[in-house]
């Protein structure tokens, strides 16, 4: 940890250090909430949250059930975003498509956060011929277009909500790497990691205690900018039928079910977009910010 | 340089092999029998036998892979199960079409995003940097597939300005010399085909377009206002350079490396990755090639699309990386 301080403190304006005084994270949490366009994504972020949580509360109605006699309303005030061709209405399904697009972001990050830790660590640390096979490993992966690559493993493993969370996990799994490797090798020689060697500290400690907490800026940031382009390229997923599968409530699931409806009834294809582009929009704006926040000497 | 260059390219081939490895290998990671997979319902059990022989599947694995990688090296990608036409004609056949579309795709993100970029980085946190930036970070977020559907939507449904689908127009002839409509009318002085070709282009080219502008207009502003805080850009404007000259000689010349690599990488990935954007606009290209070949499991078409476009991607990547030391003579490789 003294590292990332030593590198990030002196940035810290005066205000700042009088708050904030001891704790890193403490100062790094004042600069985003500075950072207005930080907060509006933290503010987006937390609403999709929120409808996810509490989603049987704010929906007015059920998201699954159908109704012939309701098909393809326009939006009015019993239906405010309209119903789809099955009488389903849409706002209900919007609230509801947030759980699966919060936890695709989540676990799909998740996965890929671990194994690409994990990869990046022991080709960093032990290096030399483990080292080279993975980072083949790595460009071998990067050759492939990152969407082509997530259908192909879908193609492969046919199409679900799981499987497209697993290809879209596989396919971040080398930014995780590549972050971690090149980390952990610009510190591994470091003195104070050759002091925790001489003192006997097992390898696995020296990943645990002093390798790792070092990367946990970049890993950050780069995890929230993935969970957008994860939610997207499973809403993409979902939209060519490789992800979710109807009746689902998923918002790209759902835009694929209104390609068809485009004439008759444009709301039905409008607000799930909307609702996919905001989701996204919150964590894009919330990991620029916390680049900021974590490394000041980049704001422009 | 050259010694940096045939090093780049030495370099390329253990990935060469282990992205063929791979494709070669989806055929057999799919759970079950790949023939019954491929055939479905449809199959008799000598229609699989013989598909299994065709496809080689009794023999060993490394055999297969032997034979997959002579094949290669003949350019016989094998034939499609459905169409029974060879897959690198097929390939061949539709790959123009996606070449067309990326080229006026990027073409409109580059010639949006990077003036939109210097502009915002000279007027820094001006009301046109703050709208451009808003409206950039809106088209990174935005789903392509989405902004696609809206796009048809509102120029084709509502206005009807537009085509929404497909390269021409039916009963619209065209000669096919080099099948990227726009070279053949031009050659063929065909006007009426070049103004229904450009019709059917815009919509998909700026629903493909979108995403790259919105980058390289980031990306462009980053790199100036990084640029325009150097001392050198101080001592041009001292020394009374008028501020055009500063800002495109001094400037923009040392930002540029920073967004030819993203132009590169983005034209790369568009060349293989517009499936999303192809399937929604009929456009017959690769991409949409590879997803109806998913679609239908016919693998021999899917191996051969995703080979072609790592192929691509692979090489564009090389160009890129290479392209450095022509614009920045100060890289040096040696």
């Amino acid at each position: 940890m003294s590292v990332i301080r030593e590198n990030l403190y002196p940035f810290s304006t005066k205000a700042e250090k009088v708050r904030g005084k001891d704790s890193f994270w403490g100062n790094v949490f004042l600069r985003l909430i500075k950072n207005r366009m930080a907060v509006a994504g933290l503010v987006i972020i937390a609403v999709i949250i929120i409808s996810a949580i509490f989603a049987p509360l704010l929906a007015p109605h059920d998201p699954i059930k159908q109704n012939i006699l309701a098909r393809y309303k326009a939006p009015s005030a019993k239906y405010i975003l309209g119903t789809d061709e099955l009488g389903r209405d849409i706002l209900s399904r919007i609230i509801f498509g947030a759980r699966y697009s919060l936890l695709i972001g989540v676990i799909t990050i998740s996965l890929s956060l671990f194994l690409g830790v994990i990869l990046g660590v022991v080709a960093g640390y032990f290096g030399g011929i483990i080292d080279l096979l993975l980072m083949r490993l790595i460009d071998i992966m990067l050759a492939f277009p990152y969407i082509l690559l997530a259908i192909s493993i879908v193609a492969i493993l046919g199409p679900a909500l799981s499987n497209a969370m697993i290809a879209i996990s596989i396919v971040n799994i080398p930014t995780f790497a590549r972050i971690v490797r090149s980390s952990v090798l610009s510190i591994k020689e470091s003195e104070y990691v050759q002091a925790a060697k001489a003192l006997g500290a097992s390898d696995l400690r020296i990943i645990l205690k002093h390798l790792l907490p070092n990367c946990m800026a970049p890993l950050i940031v780069q995890s929230t900018l993935s969970m957008a382009s994860a939610i997207l390229s499973a809403a993409g997923l979902s939209f060519l039928g490789l992800g979710a599968q109807p009746p689902t409530p998923e918002w790209g699931a759902m835009l694929s079910d209104a390609r068809s409806a485009l004439q008759r009834a444009p709301w039905v294809v409008t607000f799930p977009g909307i609702a996919i582009m905001l989701n996204v929009l919150g964590f894009n704006l919330l990991g620029d910010g916390l680049r900021d926040a974590l490394d000041p000497k980049l704001k422009n | 340089m050259l010694a940096y260059m045939s090093k780049r390219v030495v370099f390329l081939v253990p990935i060469l092999i282990g992205v063929s490895f791979l494709v070669f290998l989806m055929i057999h990671l799919v759970p079950g029998d790949p023939a019954v997979m491929m055939l479905g319902e449809r199959g008799t059990p000598e229609m699989l036998e013989q598909l299994r022989v065709d496809l080689g599947l009794n023999d060993s694995i490394l055999t297969q892979y032997y034979r997959f990688l002579k094949k290669l090296i003949h350019f016989d990608l094998g034939r499609s199960v459905i169409s029974n036409v060879p897959v690198n004609k097929e390939i061949g056949d539709r790959f123009p079409a996606t070449l067309e579309l990326t080229i006026f795709g990027m073409f409109l993100a580059v010639i949006i995003g990077i003036p939109a970029g210097i502009l915002a980085a000279t007027k820094q946190n001006s009301l046109f940097d703050n709208a451009s930036m808003v409206v950039a970070l809106f088209g990174v977020s935005m789903p392509v597939f989405w902004l696609g559907l809206m796009l048809i939507w509102l120029f084709s449904v509502k206005l009807g300005w537009l085509p929404p689908s497909a390269r021409l127009t039916v009963g619209v002839d065209l000669l096919s010399i080099t099948n990227i409509h726009i070279l053949d009318s031009l050659l063929t002085g065909n006007l009426r085909a070049l103004f229904d070709t450009f019709g059917h282009l815009i919509l998909p080219a700026v629903a493909l377009g979108s995403i790259p502008m919105a980058i390289i207009a980031r990306m462009t502003r980053s790199s100036m206002l990084e640029v325009m805080r150097q001392d050198y850009i101080r001592t041009a404007y001292a020394k009374g350079l008028n501020s055009r000259i500063v800002i495109y000689k001094h400037g923009f010349r040392n930002a540029l490396i920073p967004v030819i690599t993203v132009v590169g990488l983005q034209f790369g990935s568009l060349l293989g990755g517009a499936v999303l954007t192809e399937t929604i606009f009929s456009w017959p290209g690769i991409g949409k090639l590879s997803y109806d070949a998913i679609m239908a499991r016919d693998f021999p078409v899917v191996q051969g699309s995703v080979l072609v476009i790592a192929l691509i991607f692979v090489l564009i990547n090389l160009i890129v990386d290479l392209t450095y030391s022509i614009i920045d003579p100060r890289i040096s490789y040696s």
